[in-house]
């Protein structure tokens, strides 16, 4: 199959794509899913992070 | 105009488009509020491109292609747990996760993410200074890389002189602050590298006879495995190698498994996930970080395979590639892409791997300078306390770690690459995947389990290495010089044995059985963890 003698191999290949797929899939099905609001915690990360960056 | 002014302007263009785009996504962000909600309006296109170009390198497209050209397409089982493991398990399963209780704990690095979750100074220093020593390994690979092909594609620059160029565009990028608006140049140079290994993997097929011929080419060349190869355990580039070989336990334990599963745990790459503004930026992110990766170490994969009919059907090879490259697989890309493509190709894959490498080092010197200034100085050592000079430290961090990769990148053999980033990714997994896992899904794994696990993954990779996985002990010469033989276990299965598949296991039951036993996080720090979960 596929050129390739090793069944081992082919499978693979195959899983290469499809498991590439199942990222498209999901990626696609939750394109819009999964937004949450900024909680308190999340500013003063990004605040330290932020003063972090900048030190370096 | 020759081709080496060509490829100069090329390459000084680029370098000036990527530090434009770097001043200009910093000049974006001006406060924090900024930061954080910049992925609100950051295209998902950016925003996936970004990870990739971090997770992917020059290790992964000139060194493990160059290992595709050896061991055969069996490297596709890489990919595939690069694509699953590495992107749909890493954003889907992990990266929520991570992202929220990183947030929660204020944690900026891996290392101070596993210290906060488990209350403890010593995971936080341990795993600080652990990265700091044994990242240099890596991120030598990745220079390695670039310089192979800078070596083979300008006429009279050397390898030596190759690695010193490529130091001084890393030392400046890092310097002018690679980091900062990252985004921007992360997109770009993931764009280029999509590109690159597209016309690649198309080239490729199409001069080999298009996609099924060019694979049963390479399935005819079985005969012509040289009798060494064979030996151990080859059998043709379309098969794997003999099911126990001594190639085989290369391939499926040291490559496949210690790189495929040691993805979960890189300290580069986990700390990306905190950065996103919410669980939809990951979703988005899963689509094009999936069919970058194909592209990347698909690609490289399949077409270092392939690289064997091109060099054995040319009139001026007839071999394969690992004769062509002298028994260096490292130069087997560097050679095809300047043997088998056209010169534009050759300018438009150096900034491919410009990009690769540079996108990758970048964070790879940040992560080394703050394991050693953040997590190990200030958090460790100093209590917590910060002072003027744990800034200065994070630096002289980011200095050593440069020249430790240099020193490394001119003293390591050839053929290192793949190994190299296999022994680094094996110890992140041995040591930090079952108290990350812990960190994420278990509330009952006490900080004792944790260190215990931490620790033993560690020392336990390491004497693994140093005494009974063959391929180091003997090149490391410890074993030999205390016990009088190359490896302790000489002659049997387990010198051939890469420590990620005995140590690991040993590492989860320690995280496991120490936890049962030992005193348990306290109930409001656990809730504190998990706080909007």
């Amino acid at each position: 199959m596929l050129g390739i003698a090793d069944p081992q191999i082919w499978l693979a290949y195959v899983l290469c794509i499809l498991s590439t797929i199942l990222c498209v899939y999901y990626g696609a099905k939750n394109w819009d899913k999964g937004d949450e609001p900024v909680y308190p915690e999340d500013v003063t990360w990004a605040e330290d992070e932020k003063k972090a960056t900048a030190e370096n | 105009m020759d081709n080496f002014t060509i490829l100069t302007v090329v390459v000084v263009v680029y370098l000036f488009v990527v530090a434009y785009l770097g001043w200009y996504g910093y000049r974006k962000t001006k406060n924090a509020t900024d930061y954080l909600v910049a992925g609100r309006s950051t295209h998902p296109y950016i925003m996936a491109l970004s990870y990739g170009a971090t997770f992917i390198s020059t290790s992964a497209i000139v060194g493990f292609g160059g290992a595709a050209a050896l061991f055969g397409m069996g490297l596709l089982w890489l990919t595939f747990l690069n694509i699953f493991f590495g992107i749909f398990i890493a954003f889907v399963v992990f990266g929520k996760r991570t992202r929220k209780i990183g947030r929660n704990l204020d944690a900026h690095t891996f290392p101070e993410f596993l210290g906060r979750r488990f209350d403890s100074r010593f995971i936080q220093g341990f795993a600080g200074i652990t990265v700091f020593l044994l990242m240099p390994l890596y991120a030598s690979a990745v220079l390695i890389g670039a310089a192979r092909f800078i070596e083979n594609t300008f006429a009279g620059v050397n390898f030596n002189t190759a690695i010193l160029i490529y130091t001084l565009i890393i030392c400046a990028y890092v310097l002018a602050g690679g980091l900062k608006g990252v985004m921007y140049t992360d997109a770009l140079q993931g764009t280029i590298m999509f590109v690159g290994m597209l016309v690649l993997a198309i080239y490729t097929y199409s001069t080999l006879g298009g996609v099924i011929d060019s694979h049963q080419a390479l399935t005819n060349m079985a005969d012509k495995v040289p009798a060494k190869l064979a030996a151990i355990g080859h059998q043709g580039w379309t098969s794997m190698p003999a099911l126990g070989s001594p190639l085989w336990w290369q391939l499926v334990s040291t490559i496949v498994l210690g790189v495929g599963i040691g993805v979960l745990a890189q300290p580069q790459l986990v700390v990306r996930f905190m950065t996103v503004k919410s669980s939809r930026e990951l979703n988005r992110a899963v689509l094009s970080g999936g069919i970058f990766i194909l592209a990347m170490t698909g690609v490289a994969f399949v077409v270092g395979a392939l690289s064997n009919v091109f060099f054995y059907e040319h009139t001026a090879y007839k071999a394969i590639s690992l004769v062509v490259a002298k028994g260096n697989i490292d130069s087997i890309i560097p050679l095809y892409v300047n043997s088998a493509m056209p010169v534009w190709f050759v300018y438009l894959f150096m900034i491919t791997l410009l990009s690769a490498a540079m996108s990758t080092s970048s964070s790879q010197f940040h992560t080394i300078g703050s394991a050693f200034g953040r997590d190990f100085f200030e958090k460790t050592l100093f209590h917590g306390k910060q002072f003027l000079y744990t800034v200065s430290l994070t630096r002289v961090g980011i200095v050593l770690g440069v020249v430790a990769t240099v020193i490394l990148g001119y003293n390591l053999p050839g053929s290192v690459i793949a190994i190299a980033t296999a022994i680094f990714f094996g110890f992140c997994a041995t040591m930090f995947l079952p108290s990350f896992v812990g960190a994420l899904f278990w509330k009952g794994m006490t900080r004792a389990g944790a260190v215990s696990s931490v620790v033993v993954g560690f020392f336990g990779s390491a004497l693994w290495l140093l005494f009974v996985h063959q391929k180091e002990s003997e090149a490391l010469g410890l074993c030999k010089l205390v016990f009088g033989k190359p490896s302790l276990a000489a002659g049997t299965v387990w010198a051939m044995v890469d420590p990620i598949v005995v140590i690991l296991p040993i590492s989860f039951v320690v995280a496991f059985g120490v936890s049962m036993w030992t005193k348990k996080m306290p109930q409001e720090h656990l809730d504190a963890c998990f706080k909007h979960m």
